[in-house]
Formats: C-alpha cells, sequence, structure tokens
C-alpha cells in the first residue's frame, strides 16, 4: 500500500458517487427481485419506484452530511474500450461511532449476472482498505442472514470471523434463520496482508 | 389470564409524560457511572429542553414505541426505564434496553423485575419469537441479571469500545420465546 495507490478505484471496478439521475432507474430494477433485498437484510420487501430510490438517495446523502456516520458509494464497472462506466451495486460504510472507531460494512451487487465475478471481492477490499487507511477505524461489523452463504463465504475470505449469532432472528422461506454478526479488526486486517 | 401485566412485587411498568422523561433522563445523566454503563454513545449533558425534543421525535417512530417507566410500587417512584426498539413485527424479533437511573434502587431486585414483566409483555401481549440485548463486558451486575430473567449469551463483539484508554468487549445476550415459556409459562400456553 502507498499513498499514491487509488482508494477508490480497483482492477475491475471502482468506487464512484451517486447519480442521482441515471442511478435510480436501474436499483428501482433490482428491488423487483425479492431475494436480493433478502440476501440484503431483515426489512420488508417490497419493490420500489425510480422516485423512492430517489428520495433513498437524497436521505443518504442527507444523512451523511449531518452526522458523519455513514458513507455510501455506487459501485460500477470500469469503462472498458467502447463500454461506458456501468452501475452494478453499492457499498456503505454505516453506524460509524467515532469515539470508537468502530462501524458496520454492507456490499451489494443488483443483477444476479453481475455475481461470482469478482466485482464483490474487489469492492470489498477497496472497502477494508478505505475503513482502515483512511478513516482510520480500529473495527468492522458485518449483519449478515446465515442463508446469504456467498456473502459469509465473501467475508470469512477476507478475514472476517463470526461474533454473534443470534438465533432464530429471521423467518423467512418457511422456518427460522439465524442472523449473524461478523467482526474484523484493523490489527488481523492488517496482519492477513502482510502475511 | 387474569394477570395484570404491567406489575410485579417491587414495581410497575408506567407511562410518562415527555416532560417528566425528560427531567428524568437528565437527573439520571448527571452519574455518568450510569451512563456509561447503558450507553456507548459519549456522555454529555443535555438539556431539559434538548432531551425532550429529541425525545418526542423518537417516540414518533413506530419501532421505538414502547417505552415504559419503572415506578417503585411503595412510593410510586420513578427510578429508570425499559423500553423495546427495533421492533420487526415480520420476524417477531426486538431489542429491549433498560436502565435504573436512580442508584439506590441498584441490586436490590427493581431491575430485574423490569425486565421480567417486559419480557412477559414481548411474549405473552406482542407474541415475539424473541429478545435481544446488548450488555458492556465490564457491566458484570446487569449480566448476572439478564442470565437470571434467561437470557443467553449469543456473542461477544471483540474490542467494541474504548474507554479509560482500554478496549472492552460487547456482549449480545437472547432469549427465545420457546425457552421463556419453558421457564414461566405454566398455564399460559
Amino acid at each position: 500500500m502507498s499513498i499514491h495507490e487509488q482508494l477508490f478505484q480497483g482492477s475491475k471496478i471502482c468506487l464512484t458517487p451517486i447519480d442521482h439521475e441515471k442511478d435510480p432507474e436501474i436499483v428501482a430494477r433490482w428491488t423487483q427481485d425479492a431475494e436480493y433485498q433478502r440476501m440484503l437484510n431483515s426489512d420488508v420487501v417490497r419493490p420500489l419506484s425510480p422516485a423512492q430510490v430517489k428520495k433513498q438517495y437524497e436521505a443518504i446523502e442527507k444523512a451523511s452530511e449531518e452526522s458523519n456516520g455513514m458513507f455510501y458509494y455506487s459501485i460500477r464497472t470500469l469503462a472498458r474500450d467502447d463500454q461506458p462506466e456501468r452501475l452494478i451495486g453499492f457499498a456503505r460504510l454505516y453506524w460509524i461511532e467515532w469515539s470508537h472507531a468502530a462501524g458496520m460494512l454492507q456490499i451489494g451487487i443488483g443483477d444476479p449476472a453481475d455475481r461470482r465475478q469478482g466485482y464483490g471481492s474487489e469492492a470489498l477490499r477497496l472497502m477494508l482498505r478505505y475503513a482502515f487507511m483512511e478513516l482510520n477505524l480500529f473495527r468492522l461489523g458485518a449483519l449478515i442472514p446465515e442463508y446469504n452463504t456467498p456473502a459469509l463465504a465473501l467475508f470469512q475470505k477476507a478475514g472476517f470471523i463470526e461474533e454473534i449469532r443470534r438465533r432464530e432472528a429471521l423467518n423467512r422461506y418457511g422456518r427460522r434463520w439465524d442472523m449473524l454478526h461478523l467482526g474484523l479488526l484493523h490489527g488481523d486486517w492488517k496482519a492477513r496482508l502482510n502475511g | 389470564m387474569h394477570t395484570n401485566l404491567n406489575t410485579g412485587q417491587l414495581v410497575r411498568l408506567s407511562a410518562e409524560e415527555p416532560q417528566v422523561w425528560a427531567e428524568a433522563f437528565t437527573r439520571w445523566s448527571r452519574d455518568t457511572e450510569y451512563i456509561r454503563l447503558l450507553d456507548d454513545a459519549p456522555a454529555q449533558a443535555w438539556s431539559v429542553t434538548k432531551r425532550k425534543q429529541w425525545l418526542e421525535k423518537e417516540l414518533e417512530d413506530p419501532e421505538r414505541s414502547y417505552l415504559f417507566g419503572i415506578r417503585t410500587l411503595t412510593e410510586d417512584q420513578l427510578i429508570g426505564f425499559v423500553g423495546l426498539d427495533g421492533i420487526q413485527h415480520t420476524h417477531g424479533d426486538t431489542w429491549v434496553g433498560i436502565g435504573v437511573g436512580d442508584r439506590n434502587y441498584w441490586s436490590k431486585g427493581y431491575g430485574s423485575e423490569a425486565m421480567r414483566l417486559i419480557l412477559r409483555y414481548a411474549f405473552t401481549e406482542l407474541n415475539l419469537h424473541r429478545v435481544s440485548l446488548g450488555v458492556f463486558a465490564y457491566n458484570t451486575r446487569a449480566q448476572r441479571a439478564y442470565e437470571k430473567c434467561g437470557f443467553q449469551l449469543e456473542g461477544v463483539i471483540h474490542q467494541a469500545f474504548l474507554r479509560e484508554g482500554q478496549r472492552w468487549d460487547l456482549l449480545n445476550m437472547g432469549i427465545l420465546r420457546a425457552e421463556w415459556l419453558a421457564q414461566n409459562g405454566k398455564g399460559l400456553e
């Protein structure tokens, strides 16, 4: 790592600001996919219109500005040849508690065709570097439902360990599932990089 | 069937006006030992006015609408609060928070009884499936009380807090409906 290395750019994707004009339509399309939403969190699944997504975006930027407790990025593929950048997901740090240097991390890749392409793992790598080397956080947590095995594998591969298992906290697909809380400390992340 | 849900042997769960809450929270917050056992936010001094504005906004959130006072039965003193927040009815899940702000009532069973009352409320009136809480590693008195109420340790957030120059763990505990019923549910179901 060096001061000259780009924080927001990887080899396949980049972390970018929200585009309030173009992004809402694409995100609204993702919300038609109930599975995408179920993998992300425990909120009640519902499709959103582009106008509703736009409102959410405005709320996100307002929250980021007011409390400095959220950092939100749109994940885009890099422009190549005649292909322009393309929105594929989001990554955010939230619930940041500055006095304890702790925060939460979440990543979503909207279209199933864009999963298993290495985009998520690159976004995770960039976000970890950003959280630990720019925001100087001490630890990160991630809430992942037990049934979201791709996300669990991704985060565990990056060094996250299971810290809490909230038994039967979710009622989905006709049965009970645990909600998992994973965690990663700055020191453990750094040791893995160097090791 | 004819149990009074809100009343135990020592305390009752009460409804309080925003002004009463604001004054009580402001009074209790001057005790920083209490505040640091209760919350991970930095201890600070809020006026009654600011506290009241914050509270009124907070109580508009339907996920936070179950906030009760803890009042003694003998002298009708408001000694603390207990509340459910982050309720998710689709999953039957909620968080619980409790604080006995008046330290004269610590370690005498008042808080434990209030917790038992809110659990009964959560499981027999709201019909929830589970209740979760977080407790600091240095708050061993609360941990013991929660264990006695039937909570089980569900995990540890490592080095979650920095206080007094030291990192501390945050423990998470939970109780399932079936566990609560096995201990308290005679004649209920």
